[in-house]
């Protein structure tokens, strides 16, 4: 019996070919690709889980799955440096190489017959949104559902049609808040955490899954543990620097953990000694 | 109808308060209907009175001058307007603005400090009401400054 190639032997870092379907800008720094392969079905892929995207000449990011189609990735990105930059500027047509998908996902199986509290801060809505389409899709299994939204100002709020549509959903709890805004906005306005207080959940049966500046998702995590929420059923999605995305080149260990394989989705009982180690 | 205490009682901030405290604190309290535009609390007035929202939602600003107000925290059910009853000068330091009808509990601020005084094991029941809220909004006013969503990514 042979042995199994090496995972860089079987091609674990050559791009497939993939071609934009549709670009669509966001807000003005962010943009939604959908994604189809130039060959081939689309890969099985879990919400939380992210690709490898590559430009080719300028390199390769790793960004999260922000929906998908029978046919294509959904991909949001944000324009923050070179290959951000050119992962946004791409049209309708063009070609792109994807690696993956990788990591760990959203425990949506898991949290089946608990109330669910999603807290997204920026752009964190998008590595949860393909999570919370799979609740709504399911909504039957889960118990209360609460989607707690924290955005800097008013118009950096990610996807508000959606939102829109997802509040007038009577059996999903919807709240939106701004870090700042002036009198002229008539919505919430503090830091996301404060709203914890207002949805209506278990704290014993609740499994929170939290996206977004990781400031923001420890400050909430410590407010769920104030709630009584067991830290193994708060769960972050967590970002470091990657190249490999396999767990070979060590650019995005945290820990004894390395975040491409043993994460990006990670349990708050697992890491919080780590969260509190500065440059970690 | 429900008795002024029964509804103190439902507070999340007096959640955990002795049935004998609920009813000195009681004698404290009133109810109130703010229209949308009516202000609660302005800053440098006397903060003779606190409030707790049961109803509506209201807007905690500061206002530079010549310049539209900055809202800090938008208020909801649950939740206790004004801090600055607890410590001397005793003038508010925002503005508190009703963003639509709200319905609040006030709280007679000279009544319940002189009720701490006198009883101190009240007093010290109110302050482990009062107390999480003030840290809570003191980290909430920590995260808000360091404004993480400029950050390079996020
Ligand atoms: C698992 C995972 C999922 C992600 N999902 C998304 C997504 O859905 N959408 C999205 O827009 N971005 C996402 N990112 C972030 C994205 O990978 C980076 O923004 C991108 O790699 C930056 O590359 P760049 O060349 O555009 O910018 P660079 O020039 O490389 O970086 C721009 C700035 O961002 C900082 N930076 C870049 N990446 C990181 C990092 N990972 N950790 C700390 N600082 C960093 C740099 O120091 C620099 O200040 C994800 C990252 C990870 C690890
Ligand atoms: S990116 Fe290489 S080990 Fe994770």
């Amino acid at each position: 019996m042979s042995m199994p190639a090496p995972i860089t032997e079987r091609g674990a870092f050559v791009p497939t070919p993939y071609r934009v379907i549709a670009a669509r800008r966001e807000l003005g720094d962010t943009v939604t690709l959908n994604i189809a392969p130039q060959a081939g079905a689309l890969p099985a892929i879990l919400p939380g889980q992210f690709n490898m995207l590559y430009v080719p000449g300028v390199g390769e990011a790793a960004i999260s799955l922000s929906g998908a189609t029978e046919a294509a990735f959904i991909h949001t990105i944000r324009d923050v440096g070179a290959i951000s930059h050119a992962l946004t500027r791409l049209p309708p047509g063009a070609s792109l190489g994807l690696r993956g998908p990788f990591g760990t996902a959203w425990p949506v199986a898991e949290t089946q017959g608990r109330d669910v509290l999603i807290v997204a801060g920026g752009l964190g809505l998008a590595p949860l949104r393909p999570a919370i389409r799979h609740l709504l899709a399911h909504r039957e299994r889960y118990g209360k559902l609460s989607l707690l939204i924290g955005a800097r100002t008013p118009p950096d709020i990610l996807y508000p049609h959606e939102i829109a549509q997802w509040r007038a959903n009577l059996d999903l709890y919807v709240a939106v808040t701004m870090d700042r805004a002036d009198a002229m906005w008539h919505g919430h306005v503090g830091v996301v955490p404060l709203l914890l207080p207002r949805a209506d959940f278990d704290p014993a049966n609740t499994a929170a899954l939290i996206c977004g500046p990781e400031v923001m998702m420890r400050a909430t995590a410590q407010a769920l543990l104030g709630m009584a929420v067991p830290a193994e059923r708060i769960h972050l999605s967590l970002e470091r620097n990657m190249k490999c995305a396999i767990g070979l080149c060590g650019h995005c260990q945290f820990g004894a953990a390395f975040i491409c394989k043993d994460g990006p989705v990670m349990r708050y009982d697992r890491i919080a000694p780590a969260l509190a180690v500065r440059e970690l | 109808m429900e008795t002024l205490e029964r509804v103190i009682g439902t507070q999340r901030v007096f959640a955990e308060l002795a049935p004998e405290h609920l009813a000195v604190l009681t004698g404290c309290a009133r109810n109130h209907r703010f229209t949308a535009g009516q202000y609660l609390c302005r800053e440098g007035l006397p903060a003779n009175e606190f409030f707790i929202i049961r109803q509506g939602r209201a807007a905690l600003e500061i206002a530079p001058p010549a310049r539209h107000a900055v809202v800090l925290e938008t208020l909801g059910p649950g939740d206790v307007a004004g801090a600055s009853w607890l410590i001397p000068p005793y003038r508010w330091s925002a503005d508190i603005r009703a963003v639509e009808t709200t319905l609040a509990l006030g709280i007679d601020a000279a009544c319940l400090r002189s009720k701490c005084e006198t009883d101190h094991d009240f007093g010290y029941a109110m302050m482990k009401c009062f107390l999480p809220m003030l840290v809570q909004s003191l980290n909430a006013a920590r995260l808000q400054v360091l404004d993480v969503y400029a950050g390079p990514y996020y």
